[in-house]
């Protein structure tokens, strides 16, 4: 199933596995050590952030190795940028308006 | 002249809060005008290419400003804004909600508080926007940026990344 990548962030405990493995690639145990949870439910977090397409899975030996798909997290960015944006123009809009202002007054 | 104007905004999930600081180059008296008289408002507050369209305003404690931001094409978004406080020069809040053309708010609505300050000739603004739905954010959003289809839950979200900053 594909999932969205804002489901991703929805959870504080799949924000701070996020911020764990932008660090380093790690393994579901060592995640898990992290955590005052079970093993299961960090499982559980990774499926849906690997689902999310938010981190990626490298097999290294007997191990799994989770980390970061950095350019995924430059689209939740992105996306809050656009918010930002608008009142941006709209303060560069009331600048104009208020230079104008002060030239009537003059 | 002063150009490089201090502007923050974050936002924060837990607390469906939006702030928002800008510094102006002018006179606190000119500023506070400018956000408080709806002919001045309607020249700035839509980005372009909207426009903001004031049907009426009566800016005092529990008078309202009833408005559309129209859209290229014509269409009207209507909203309707309630003061609920007012400090000349210093401080207003408002209640802000989306409405419909008969002036039916749409509830609930998000609340809204502006501080005024003026230091060495430049005023700064600070808002906070408290309540603030994803969905109104992406309404707002919505009409001047085209292909923006992220479903409702999905935006719930949207917040939780600047909550950390």
């Amino acid at each position: 199933m594909r999932r969205d990548i804002f489901q991703a962030i929805a959870d504080p405990t799949r924000r701070a596995i996020i911020t764990l493995i932008a660090l380093q690639a790690m393994t579901p145990n060592a995640i898990a050590d992290n955590f005052h949870t079970t093993r299961q439910s960090v499982s559980k977090h990774l499926r849906i952030l690997t689902e999310c397409e938010l981190v990626k899975q490298e097999q290294q030996g007997r191990e799994i190795y989770y980390s970061l798909e950095i350019e995924k997290m430059k689209e939740i960015d992105q996306w809050l940028n656009q918010f930002r944006k608008i009142w941006e123009t709209r303060f560069n809009q009331l600048d104009d308006v208020l230079s104008t202002l002060k030239k009537q007054k003059k | 002249m002063k150009t490089d104007l201090l502007f923050d905004f974050t936002v924060d999930k837990a607390s469906k809060t939006v702030h928002i600081k800008r510094e102006f180059n002018a006179e606190l008296s000119l500023v506070w005008d400018a956000f408080t008289k709806a002919e001045l408002i309607d020249q700035w507050i839509a980005p372009k290419p909207m426009i903001s369209k004031t049907k009426y305003q009566d800016f005092k404690v529990g008078g309202k400003r009833f408005y559309a931001m129209v859209s290229p094409d014509g269409n009207e978004r209507w909203a309707l804004q309630e003061y609920t406080s007012i400090t000349p020069k210093t401080n207003f809040k408002m209640h802000n909600a989306f409405a419909d053309k008969d002036e039916n708010p749409e509830l609930p609505g998000s609340e809204w508080d502006h501080n005024f300050i003026e230091e060495n000739g430049a005023t700064i603004v600070n808002i906070i926007i408290y309540n603030e739905s994803l969905e109104r954010l992406e309404r707002i959003l919505d009409g001047f940026t085209q292909g923006m289809k992220m479903s409702l839950s999905n935006l719930e979200t949207l917040l939780a990344t600047l909550s950390k900053k």
